[in-house]
């Protein structure tokens, strides 16, 4: 393994946990547009939080999708075609997603808008947890033969692991969601938003226990690498315990950043546990490692060059532009 | 099993014409709306007329709409890739994954990070310094087609790479030969003033409509003048980079470029144009046609002479060059009467909206202004709204279907391209619900975009919250 390799393994890890830190919230605050919010003018103060950010947000998911694609075009092949279902029912998820921040704010009937709304709820529900279930069932080892090709019946994508990590990426998005609420907007919906992030912490502990037992079980992180899984999976409790606090201690800020940062260090423990492989076959020979699915050296030279070049002023006015916004949004009465 | 790959590859071209087809709507609209819109919002500035402003705003309803659409579904292409064309993704990796990931990192951030701030910042920021939101939403919005120009112009003509001899894949050995792909250059021009010419047109369109209605009378006249002016320009300069575009496909693409004119066999000394032909594409001959003489060799070469080479002879040209790779029953005659017919479709469309413009200049002229007496060139240019969608569709369907049987032309087929593991089941139930969810997101969108135009400038709308004065990033967030 080269060091560009190792290099761009961990860049695409980075990208994934950008992607699940911000876009991690904007699935939030859409699912709070059923259980937080009240009214049509509670939910257009929600949606008003992440209007200027979803896209941009979700353009990590796309750079992440871009970069593995040029850095390890056998992994990118593997897993999109491997996972055709789930990544079909994402797409359909944030498709509706994406269109109904604009279609609800053009509907003019009251049809209409319920239809856009529901289909912000369910679509900011639905892919991350079928982005969780992905990630959570190709660490268990996939039905793969020599050339990548992945057989995958119903049951390796679905069974407990996945479901239990689909549901807990879910939360932890709702949770992440409510604490940028609670920074975001003020009066009645910051007072809701902190009453129920409370509760939700308790159900996420549970889950987080469920999910390292399910872990042992079901991948061979522990047995490849244990003393790193564990300390990450102490570091995820530790951040939720952390995030909890600053919940019930009106840190909103702290709050925020740690329950972003819980879910970007779930992706830690997935990429820590894949390496040195990208994928996990049921027949280790098969299984799909950093060293062979990259792209040849000259490519990660010239892409590393780009990034150099091009994520500095990408992160720049990334983060101007919530800046920009940094002011809450007017709470309806 | 034989019959169930077949299916398979069918369903997967199917998939991949509806879906980018269908993204292709939007994409080009956008792009040009973006210009159209700061070009609006230029003049506000200079002019210091605040009807051009709520122009800007009024228009930019329309393009947020299809730029929403435009962005959801360019989230189905690039995972398509993978999803149902994995052994061309591992075949073409360690090209076509770059200009991706650098159009995800340069294009995608910059037009979605400034289309959000120029969305929500009207009264927060000076005039001139707003209107840089919008020209930087639409060079992010450029920079996006040259980047996936880069990828497909390599699919057209691949340049700077070699086949590695262990894999059998492709490598890249030189970034800036994909970069300065002669197909790029020309391709890109003709693309962007496509775009233009699309926003331009609705624009007008729209208009129109509105004018037929009787209301807001000035506004949608002034929008209109600008839109005329913009399709005039556009309407000539996409002629103009086609027919560039033209003389590259001539040299790198003869087969497809024989398919468009539906030449068989090769023409003589001076060769003669094809209006409209029926063909035997069985046999591989023209059946009847209407013909001027002299005017292909003016549209190839410029000149009254100048023989064009035929399909006939270009099919075996072919086979003598790919025949040790890729075997004697390979069919390199591309679908004729498609191609054929989609470039008169297009190069006509163009004629007509380059004609359009000019009608509708003449009658909206300072001292002549009677457009709105000509209820029928309003009807004229209001169902002209539609039609570059289906001009744009033509073009991408002679480039690509042109290319056939090729997916990497000379490199792989399409056939060798799709997914192993995809199964016939699976892609109908993808393109079923893909074709559900398209019709759907296309009805609502022309149906919202009417009622804007219904509702006219001066409504507010409801759109998202304003914001309040105070702080979450300030102190008390993080800790008392």
């Amino acid at each position: 393994m080269s060091a560009l390799q190792l290099l761009w393994f961990i860049l695409i890890a980075v990208l994934f946990i950008g992607f699940f830190f911000l876009e991690g919230f904007d699935f939030g605050v859409g699912m709070a547009t059923r259980v937080l919010a009240k009214n049509d003018d509670d939910r257009e103060s929600l949606i008003a939080t992440i209007g200027p950010h979803w896209d941009g947000n979700e353009v990590w998911l796309i750079t992440a999708g871009g970069a593995m694609f040029a850095s390890f075009p056998l992994w990118y092949a593997s897993l999109f075609s491997g996972y055709y279902i789930l990544l079909f029912l994402t797409l359909c998820a944030l498709i509706f997603r994406g269109v109904s921040f604009e279609f609800s704010a053009n509907a003019e009937t009251a049809g209409g808008r319920r239809f856009w709304y529901w289909a912000l709820c369910i679509g900011s529900t639905v892919a991350p947890f079928l982005l969780g279930m992905m990630f959570t069932s190709l660490i268990q080892g996939l039905p793969m033969d020599k050339n990548g090709d992945i057989f995958a019946g119903l049951w390796d994508n679905v069974n407990l692991l996945s479901i239990v990590g689909g549901v807990a990426v879910t939360l932890l998005c709702l949770i992440h969601g409510l604490n940028f609420i609670r920074l975001k907007i003020d009066g009645n919906l910051r007072d809701r938003a902190r009453n129920l992030v409370e509760k939700l912490y308790w159900v996420l502990f549970a889950g987080e226990v469920v999910f390292a037992i399910l872990l042992f079980i079901f991948t061979d992180f522990f047995k490849e690498r244990p003393i790193s899984t564990l300390l990450l999976l102490v570091l995820i409790v530790a951040l939720s315990a952390i995030s909890m606090y600053c919940a019930y201690a009106d840190h909103e800020g702290w709050g925020f950043i740690t329950s972003g940062l819980t879910l970007g260090s779930i992706v830690i423990l997935l990429f820590n546990g894949l390496f040195p492989r990208v994928l996990i076959a049921d027949n280790p020979a098969h299984s799909l490692l950093i060293k062979d699915a990259s792209a040849s050296p000259y490519t990660l030279k010239i892409m590393t060059i780009v990034a150099c070049i091009l994520l500095p002023i990408m992160l720049a006015y990334f983060i101007w532009s919530f800046f920009i916004f940094k002011r809450r949004v007017k709470a309806s009465a | 099993m034989a019959l169930m790959s077949i299916g398979v590859l069918s369903l997967a071209r199917w998939q991949f014409a509806m879906t980018t087809v269908f993204h292709f709507f939007f994409v080009p609209f956008s792009i040009g709306m973006a210009f159209v819109v700061a070009i609006m919002e230029t003049m506000y500035v200079v002019k210091k007329d605040e009807t051009y402003k709520k122009m800007a705003q009024f228009w930019g309803k329309i393009f947020l709409l299809s730029f929403a659409v435009g962005v959801v579904t360019g989230i189905i292409q690039e995972f398509q890739f993978g999803m149902n064309w994995s052994n061309y993704s591992r075949f073409m990796g360690d090209i076509f994954g770059a200009p991706l990931a650098i159009e995800a990192l340069l294009a995608f951030f910059m037009e979605s990070v400034f289309i959000g701030v120029w969305m929500f910042t009207w009264n927060r920021f000076k005039p001139a310094v707003h209107v840089w939101f919008i020209w930087l939403t639409m060079i992010g919005s450029m920079c996006s087609a040259i980047w996936i120009l880069a990828a497909n112009s390599f699919m057209q003509h691949p340049t700077g790479f070699a086949i590695n001899q262990a894999t059998g894949r492709v490598k890249m050995t030189s970034f800036g030969a994909i970069i300065a792909n002669p197909q790029l250059w020309k391709v890109f021009p003709h693309v962007i003033t496509g775009a233009i010419l699309t926003a331009a047109t609705v624009v007008v369109g729209i208009a129109a409509f509105g004018l037929l209605r009787k209301h807001n009378h000035d506004f949608f006249k002034k929008s209109m003048r600008i839109g005329l002016w913009v399709s005039l320009f556009a309407a000539v300069a996409v002629i103009v980079a086609g027919d560039f575009q033209t003389q590259q496909i001539i040299k790198d693409q003869p087969m497809k470029f024989a398919a468009t004119e539906g030449v068989y066999k090769d023409t003589g000394k001076s060769a003669p144009w094809t209006v409209i032909a029926s063909f035997d594409t069985d046999k591989h001959e023209t059946k009847s046609s209407i013909e001027i003489p002299k005017v292909l060799s003016l549209l190839a070469y410029h000149k009254t002479t100048g023989s064009v080479q035929g399909m006939n002879s270009l099919n075996q040209e072919l086979h003598a060059k790919y025949d040790k790779k890729f075997g004697a029953d390979m069919n390199y005659y591309v679908p004729v009467k498609t191609v054929f017919w989609s470039f008169r479709v297009m190069a006509g469309g163009a004629a007509l909206l380059l004609l359009t413009s000019i009608l509708g200049l003449i009658f909206t002229r300072k001292n002549k202004n009677t457009i709105e007496n000509k209820r029928w060139l309003l009807w004229v240019l209001g169902i002209c709204t539609y039609t570059p969608f289906v001009f744009n569709s033509a073009g991408w369907l002679i480039t690509e279907l042109g290319r056939y049987p090729w997916l990497v032309y000379g490199l792989q087929t399409i056939a060798d391209g799709v997914s192993p593991t995809t199964t016939a089941g699976q892609l109908w139930f993808t393109n079923i619900v893909y074709f559900l969810m398209f019709s759907l997101m296309g009805a609502v969108m022309v149906f919202y975009s009417r009622k804007i135009m219904i509702k006219g400038p001066d409504d507010d709308g409801a759109g998202y919250g304003a914001t309040a004065n105070n702080d979450p990033f300030s102190k008390e967030a993080f800790g008392r």
